[in-house]
């Protein structure tokens, strides 16, 4: 329970299907800037008082070591690599879907559930990974690494519904989280990324920014302050409009250039999960950032990979963030973009 | 469920004989003790009355009795005041490294004034050895600030001693009894302490209550300044509910508190060897017999407390690991860092806290469900093979 509508109401719902549930917040990191000495206070009092409102119990538990090794280290270290990091992927995969699960099977449990909207259905004895219906805030994007096996431990109650359902349901049940807002998108980040690398000690070393043939246009402030079609933020006047096209970490170069340059049609993908097999004659819909509508695809197996052929050119692939193939609303699989 | 409450150290429940003595001030005895028409000399004299009670419990002059609301506004009075009232002599306190969060954050916040602080070590027992004490003392030390005992392994200290050591060099000497007053006897002259920190709610008070034993001729300026209350070294209009149910339960402990020490001796004892004796790979933290007879601190190797603590709350039993931040999440425990525990200890330390109101029943009933919920836990553990 992130003291958020969306945890808020899946306990609820719960507690009303007759499960015997308790409620979990996680504590993962110490926020200096918003509140003193504790991270998120306000939403752990906020779970606190759901949970005491709905009679469940109600633990917060401390993960702020494991936060730090397995998503705060990793990405730092991405963007060292010059590529994006999907930070919430990974903290589904180790944080929730591992330790937690991990330890809410320690504590007797048959589940752990969770407010992401997708759905978790079983099929001829196996798990499969669905779409949530509300198409707007499906998050099975956020999930596609959960190990099939795993799936069976888990429920997500806010799958079958649309996001204007919950608030409806937390509303009528009273829940003190019915109104509150969205929460930001990366948890441990205040504003900019920029400034939290900053303020983890990663300093930026001025480098060389070339165009696409390798001509220098300009000179950058470190390369792991920009994100592929990236515009803007390079102080570069060249006439037209110029996009962030590639980072070159071993050698400190950032590639900038016209937006053209931005659209490529194929793509690797690494550290596989899989929940069905591939067929290569067929056409999936991929997604590769979580706001890409999906575009259709076929898939090359290429030893452990996965090499993705769009119809067509698709803006601003990007290393780092996640590749997850689709069949109509399945999860078929993912990896991580090279 | 069964609920068993051992987490005595943390907050007591409230005597039915305080609840009773403070109900006439939710009604019809509203008056403010410092005014001079009826209303306010009725209640004036419970004040006093009350100041009589808590200084008989610990043996001194009701004159140096002043009312606080807890045990940490008490500690920052005497830590902070002291240093204020005598800042011509120094700048320099000792103290050591297993205080409540309510010294040491204390002293780090004068650190940061340019106050010095040096923080005396604790062997493997969590025990402090007076001659550390001795020889952290500097020409410009102007308090020593060393609690009686230790809310996480119930350690006693050797207040008289370190009192003694105070004395010969002229420095002021402040320990947090918090954990103590109500407990065990306590005689502030035969001590010598110049000043003692004690909070209602650890001895059957409600919370928001506590009071400072101030000895007379102490140099000492106020934490809050205001209006003329409790010798003008404590400012505000009293509590009133708080110091009438301090006062009754100050009586209460007095008259009670050898048969009650001697019950909840025994609850502890029997909670301890039960769980040695049930459970494997069990030891108990702190010092064997120089402790509180209510704490025990006990490790149960290969498991997380925090697993623990959840799986006990889940059937009705209440105990703590050793510190928790805001939002509840436990905390590696500084205390048994201190005290340099195997990490596998340390890991797996939980504390249960006796008092009033516990049965040989409850005690029974933990000891029939811990062992099988430890063996579940260690189970899933990668460490633990049987």
């Amino acid at each position: 329970m992130s003291g958020g509508v969306d945890s808020s109401t899946t306990a609820f719902l719960l507690k009303e299907a007759g499960y015997d549930v308790f409620g979990v917040f996680m504590k993962l990191w110490d926020s200096e800037k918003s509140e003193r000495g504790c991270c998120g206070l306000s939403d752990s009092i906020d779970a606190l008082r759901v949970a005491e409102q709905l009679k469940i119990p109600f633990y917060v538990l401390n993960l702020k070591e494991e936060f730090k090794t397995y998503v705060i280290d990793y990405f730092i270290d991405e963007y060292k690599k010059g590529r994006t990091p999907n930070p919430c992927i990974k903290c589904n995969l180790f944080l929730k879907f591992k330790i937690l699960l991990d330890k809410a099977l320690t504590l007797g449990s048959d589940y752990l559930a969770t407010g992401h909207y997708a759905r978790n259905v079983l099929v001829n004895d196996k798990n499969f990974l669905y779409k949530g219906i509300d198409g707007n805030k499906d998050q099975s994007y956020f999930l596609f690494n959960i190990p099939q096996a795993r799936l069976g431990k888990i429920l997500f109650p806010l799958g079958d519904f649309k996001k204007e359902e919950v608030r409806i349901i937390a509303e009528k049940a009273n829940l003190r989280t019915a109104k509150k807002k969205e929460s930001q998108e990366v948890c441990f980040i205040e504003n900019d990324y920029r400034d939290f690398l900053m303020s983890a000690g990663i300093k930026g070393k001025e480098g060389d920014v070339l165009d696409i043939n390798g001509k220098r246009i300009g000179k950058h402030k470190g390369y792991f302050y920009y994100t592929i079609g990236q515009r803007g933020g390079l102080n570069i006047s060249m006439g037209y409009p110029i996009y962030v096209i590639d980072i070159v970490p071993q050698k400190n170069i950032v590639v900038a250039d016209r937006e053209e340059y931005l659209f490529k049609k194929e793509l690797t993908i690494s550290d596989i999960n899989l929940f069905d097999d591939i067929d290569e004659e067929k056409f999936y819909t991929v997604k590769i950032r979580y706001r890409h509508k999906g575009e259709r695809a076929k898939i090359k197996k290429i030893g452990e990979k996965l090499k993705i052929i769009f119809e067509s050119p698709q803006r601003a692939i990007t290393p780092g963030q996640a590749g997850v193939i689709y069949d109509e609303d399945k999860v078929v699989g993912g990896g991580w973009i090279e | 469920m069964k609920k068993v409450y051992f987490d005595h150290n943390a907050t007591t429940p409230i005597h039915p004989k305080v609840r009773s003595a403070i109900e006439p001030f939710l009604g019809e005895k509203f008056g403010n003790p410092s005014s001079i028409h009826w209303a306010g000399r009725e209640v004036r004299a419970y004040v006093e009355e009350a100041r009589e009670k808590v200084a008989s419990l610990i043996n001194s002059d009701p004159s140096e009795v002043i009312f606080t609301s807890c045990g940490s506004e008490g500690d920052n009075m005497a830590i902070k005041g002291v240093l204020m009232g005598n800042l011509k002599k120094g700048r320099h306190i000792v103290t050591t490294v297993v205080e409540h969060p309510a010294v040491f954050r204390t002293c780090k916040f004068l650190e940061d004034f340019d106050f010095e602080v040096t923080y005396v070590p604790v062997d493997s027992y969590g025990m402090i050895d007076p001659d550390d004490v001795r020889k952290a003392i500097r020409k410009d030390t102007v308090l020593i600030s060393v609690m009686f005992a230790n809310n996480e392994t119930g350690n006693l200290f050797p207040i008289k001693e370190i009192s003694a050591i105070a004395k010969e060099n002229d420095i002021v000497f402040h320990t947090d009894a918090v954990q103590v007053v109500g407990k065990i006897p306590i005689d502030v002259k035969e001590l010598g302490v110049d000043l003692l920190t004690a909070s209602g709610h650890k001895f059957n008070a409600p919370k928001g209550i506590g009071f400072q034993y101030i000895r007379k001729g102490v140099k000492i300026l106020p934490l809050i300044s205001g209006g003329h209350q409790e010798r003008e070294l404590r400012a505000g209009t009293e509590n009133m509910l708080g110091i009438v149910a301090i006062g009754e339960a100050s009586q209460i402990a007095k008259e009670e508190m050898n048969e009650k020490s001697r019950h909840i001796g025994y609850l502890r004892d029997r909670l301890e060897k039960g769980i040695l004796e049930t459970i494997p790979y069990t030891v108990i933290n702190g010092h064997p017999e120089k402790r509180l007879y209510n704490t025990t601190n006990i490790s149960f190797k290969f498991i997380e407390a925090e697993a623990l603590l959840v799986m006990l709350d889940m059937n009705g039993i209440a105990v703590s690991t050793g510190s928790a931040c805001s939002s509840g999440a436990t905390e590696p425990s500084y205390v048994l860092q201190a005290m340099s525990l195997d990490p596998l200890c340390s890991r797996g330390a939980l504390r249960f806290s006796l008092g009033y109101g516990n049965t040989e029943e409850d005690v029974d009933y933990c000891l029939s469900v811990l062992p099988s919920l430890v063996e579940k836990i260690r189970k899933m553990s990668p460490f633990y093979k049987k």
